[in-house]
């Protein structure tokens, strides 16, 4: 009984805490007056967001795409450069100062770089969201690979196992719930970064709608269009947490995690 | 008649070994076939090096190592092997991972697709002898220790190798759960006559055990006293209390302790 309502409780307490912040919001800007210049109610943006949904709604299918199409190119290339770095140490020491070094760029300061190369257009939301968030992945499908347990290795070895052997039997598996945790920062990322290349480079999407909104000092748009982005955040990383659980449930067994 | 395991004058220093002391030295171990071997000595004698040689995991700085007539130039592939650690991988049944070996094996690793229900039945009748019948479903991590390391013990056996390697297989088991496991792998080696190498620390399995027990020095590790155990087989987990076996297991407990002193 105690249980089962636990449950229930646990089931509710984001709807509950969610909708409790939009009324300490609403409130306290009723009760000091604030000007909806500087933070309008969220009632007035949810009057924006009902005014502009057809804008609000096309802008944020091209935003998910945008961020998708860099996700999945991130994916791809993290896959395959994390189990380059993975399997080999050479590979691991040449190329890992290389890859912090460029973590550390500040994506915004590309995204110049990418409107000279390919003007502006779809390239730069898709290149400044790959670009971003490719790293989290290399690195955990490179560290899941890397910390195969020695006792593990010596069973196959012993068994005549090749290194391929190893990778394709043990490591890659190993390196799953690894892999699927990273997506969830990546996604992320990539959100963010295909939103700052709208801004500064683009025709379309919700960065360039906040953009405009913030040129015409339309600020409940502004508003609008900041919580449609904090909702496809939300889905995109619900999704892929999702995919997460599905594919490597045998890595949260633990009673602590599913607390 | 020549060894099965010849281990002939061995000196072995690991790579990257920050003082360069090597970590078995002048080692001289012969094991027949179908002989249960074991090796005890104070712990960080270079057991587990013995191991890692004879199956191929390293080369000897030193020495020859010959295994079934061959020169061990490259991992023996006819070994299974168990730790203290079952290292099953959680993300296969227990069943899956018993047929991991033989997806590495040749020539099981060709036949596996098209003979699965044969070594699948295969895989289930060792479950069956370790006491596992009707576990191979679950995964590893819904079993006890002691279970995993029954289901350890199966997939170091599944290939049926010639040579089966034990690296402290139950260093991390209770008391009582280690003696039902000696009854285990008393019982499977009497049944296939496997060769067997049982690296521990624990004397009383020493000699309850083994056919032939090799004491090792403190590092760098040296064969300092081989004593062969002729208690009759079968041996009940009785035969533990009997003075004779006392006798043995306090003869060893002296040569370690020379061997810590000397250290």
């Amino acid at each position: 009984m105690a249980a089962k309502s636990t449950r229930t409780t646990l089931i509710l307490a984001p709807w509950i805490f969610t909708l409790g912040f939009f009324a300490i919001w609403e409130a306290a800007v009723w009760a000091f007056g604030i000007s909806r210049f500087v933070l309008p109610a969220p009632t007035a943006i949810a009057e924006a967001i009902y005014q502009y949904q057809a804008q609000l709604l096309r802008h944020s299918f091209h935003t998910a795409w945008m961020t998708l199409a860099g996700f999945g190119l991130a994916v791809v290339f993290g896959l395959l450069l994390g189990m380059a770095l993975g399997a080999s140490r050479i590979i691991h020491a040449g190329t890992y100062p290389l890859l912090v070094g460029f973590n550390a760029i500040p994506k915004v300061a590309v995204v110049p770089i990418l409107v000279i190369w390919f003007g502006v257009g779809w390239q730069p939301p898709v290149l400044t969201a790959f670009l971003i968030s490719f790293f989290p992945i290399v690195v955990n499908v490179a560290t899941g690979l890397a910390t195969i347990e020695p006792e593990t290795e010596d069973v196959l070895r012993a068994l005549g196992a090749s290194k391929r052997d190893i990778i394709m039997k043990v490591g890659i598996p190993r390196a799953m719930p690894y892999f699927f945790g990273s997506l969830k920062v990546a996604i992320t990322l990539a959100y963010v970064g295909s939103v700052i290349a709208e801004y500064n480079a683009s025709n379309v999407g919700v960065g360039n709608l906040m953009a405009r909104a913030s040129a015409d000092f339309n600020v409940p748009l502004l508003w609008a269009a900041l919580i449609a982005l904090a909702v496809l955040g939300v889905i995109m990383y619900a999704a892929t947490a999702l995919v997460e659980k599905r594919m490597t449930g045998w890595a949260q067994r633990s009673q602590f995690a599913s607390q | 008649m020549s060894a099965f395991v010849d281990i002939h004058d061995v000196t072995h220093i690991y790579a990257g070994s920050e003082d360069g002391q090597p970590a078995v030295e002048g080692m001289n171990i012969k094991v027949q076939e179908g002989e249960f071997a074991a090796i005890v000595g104070p712990s960080g004698c270079g057991k587990s090096t013995v191991m890692k040689l004879a199956t191929g995991l390293q080369f000897p700085a030193k020495g020859t190592i010959i295994v079934d007539g061959k020169q061990v130039t490259a991992p023996v592939k006819l070994a299974g092997m168990a730790f203290q650690n079952p290292v099953m991988l959680p993300w296969r049944t227990t069943l899956k991972n018993l047929l991991l070996p033989l997806e590495i094996v040749q020539p099981h690793r060709g036949r596996l697709r098209s003979h699965r229900k044969e070594y699948e039945a295969r895989a289930e009748a060792l479950l069956t002898q370790v006491g596992l019948a009707g576990q191979g479903s679950k995964f590893p991590w819904q079993l006890s220790g002691g279970m995993q390391q029954r289901a350890s013990l199966c997939r170091a056996l599944i290939h049926e190798p010639k040579l089966l390697m034990l690296d402290e297989p139950f260093g991390a088991l209770d008391a009582f759960t280690r003696e039902e496991l000696w009854g285990i792998i008393r019982d499977l080696h009497a049944a296939q006559r496997f060769t067997v190498i049982l690296v521990t620390h624990d004397l009383r399995e020493a000699v309850f055990l083994a056919d032939r027990v090799f004491c090792m020095s403190a590092r760098p590790g040296r064969i300092i006293a081989e004593r062969e155990i002729d208690l009759p087989r079968p041996r009940d987990i009785e035969i533990t209390y009997t003075q004779e076996f006392i006798d043995i297991v306090h003869e060893l407990r002296g040569h370690i302790r020379t061997a810590r002193d000397a250290a």
